[in-house]
């Protein structure tokens, strides 16, 4: 038994049966070959799989593929624009924010959910922002640091974090 | 996921939800879902059918009554209610409490129904609920009933909540408006995990008897109110706050598990209760 659903996925319509049972994460990792969300602890504590839907970040592994129709939804597939990173993917390869990547996307797409409601986040901030994304090889000095720089490159070009 | 065949129907409204539940055993309405899928993966529960709340218009709105309360949408994930003006002024509390759920992706699916329906003796946002004498509306196959948050838990994943009825909205009555205090919370790292043990002491403005509130989460079977410390508060204020933490800690049935023992959270609560009552000033 499965369920035609439609879901905009990085500005593409994409129309799919699913079961519906099948989870946002696994829907996008599976059925369209998207696989920058991760699947980490798929319980909602490690931040692994975040993604944007509707462009607010949210744990894939804790939303249904059906759940999703009619929405809107933002991998890190979608970021990069013609060959050239997103300021915040650029920020963490300066600030060397990341080791194995795991959990990269994650932390790039909730900073980016942030970044929206609130352009110049104190440390503290972005802290709590962050405190459901796990990494296990920076100790997080370098991902705050990567935040603030492309907070504040992101507020001098006013274009706002939002794509 | 699921560990049988799932079907996974949309209610336009409260009534076609309700009808759907009646239809087929082993229904549930899913709302944020970030406790049931869990639970669904876990084979805990094993639905034959979710009906999603989410698209029913009113569910998402919170909202000023005539009366003053407001309501909030049994939808409305608890990032929006921490965010919303009317609960930042009026319930301070609740916002710090629903900001004490979870992470912040999770608070953008995560609801308060939810956390109220899962009945944990540990959710966070019962603490502020309980403070404030909020209500609980729902509906069912038997039309719609309201009920009194204080006697809605009766044990870990355990209400009084009728069978196929649906948590429309929480309401906070006006006359609890201006409630402050804090929320204390110990957990084991501090994102994410769940309350090892959580103390709220709140007062309101206009003092006096009946003023002062003490609320415990994850001591007891159920988020427990504590009317003796309450009144202790009442009549010496912070001057009390020793004894106050006393009949918290008597008041109290916590037991050992991953996140700690009895002994720990019953200490515990006696050193966070004495802390927010003297912060009270």
């Amino acid at each position: 038994m499965t369920q035609r659903i439609t879901v905009r996925v990085n500005g593409i319509p994409e129309t799919a049966e699913v079961a519906p049972d099948r989870t946002l994460l696994t829907f996008l990792r599976e059925d369209l070959d998207l696989t920058g969300a991760k699947e980490g602890c798929n319980e909602g504590e490690c931040g692994a799989c975040v993604v944007l839907v509707d462009r607010k970040p949210i744990n894939a592994c804790l939303m249904l593929a059906v759940e999703a129709d009619g929405r809107e939804v933002v991998t890190i597939e979608g970021l990069a624009k013609d060959g050239v990173l997103h300021p915040l993917q650029r920020k963490f390869l300066e600030h060397q924010a990341l080791q194995c990547g795991f959990c990269t996307p994650g932390m790039i797409l909730t900073t980016l959910g942030l970044l929206a409601e609130n352009p110049s986040p104190s440390e503290g901030e972005v802290r709590r922002a962050l405190s459901g994304n796990l990494c296990r090889c920076t100790g997080y000095r370098q991902i705050l640091d990567a935040v603030q720089d492309a907070a504040a490159e992101l507020r001098g070009t006013g274009k706002g974090a939002a794509r | 996921m699921n560990v049988r065949p799932l079907e996974f129907r949309t209610a336009r409204s409260t009534a076609e939800a309700t009808a759907l539940w009646a239809e087929v055993p082993d229904a549930y309405y899913l709302a944020g879902g970030t406790d049931l899928l869990i639970q669904m993966r876990l084979g805990r529960r094993s639905p034959a059918r979710l009906i999603d709340l989410k698209r029913i218009p009113g569910l998402s709105a919170i909202e000023v009554r005539g009366d003053g309360a407001l309501s909030i949408g049994a939808c409305v994930p608890l990032g929006v209610i921490a965010a919303h003006p009317e609960v930042r002024a009026r319930y301070p509390l609740l916002a710090e409490c629903c900001l004490a759920v979870g992470s912040y992706p999770v608070r953008n699916r995560a609801t308060m129904a939810g956390n109220v329906c899962n009945a944990s003796p540990a959710a966070d946002t019962a603490a502020a609920l309980l403070a404030l004498e909020a209500a609980v509306e729902a509906s069912g196959p038997n039309g719609d009933v309201v009920l009194p948050l204080a006697g809605f838990f009766q044990g870990p994943g355990k209400t009084v909540l009728p069978a196929g009825a649906l948590v429309t909205a929480l309401v906070l009555p006006a006359k609890a408006a201006g409630c402050r205090g804090s929320f204390h919370r110990l957990s084991r790292r501090r994102g994410v995990d769940l309350a090892t043990l959580g103390v709220l002491v709140g007062r309101h403005a206009a003092g006096g008897a009946g003023a002062h509130r003490v609320v415990l989460t994850a001591v007891a079977p159920t988020p427990l109110r504590v009317p003796a410390a309450e009144a202790l508060l009442d009549r010496q204020g912070a001057a009390a706050a020793a004894q106050a933490a006393e009949a918290a800690r008597a008041a109290c049935k916590p037991i050992d598990d991953v996140r700690g023992t009895a002994q720990y959270r019953r200490e515990m609560v006696g050193v966070l209760v004495a802390r927010a009552a003297a912060a009270l000033g």
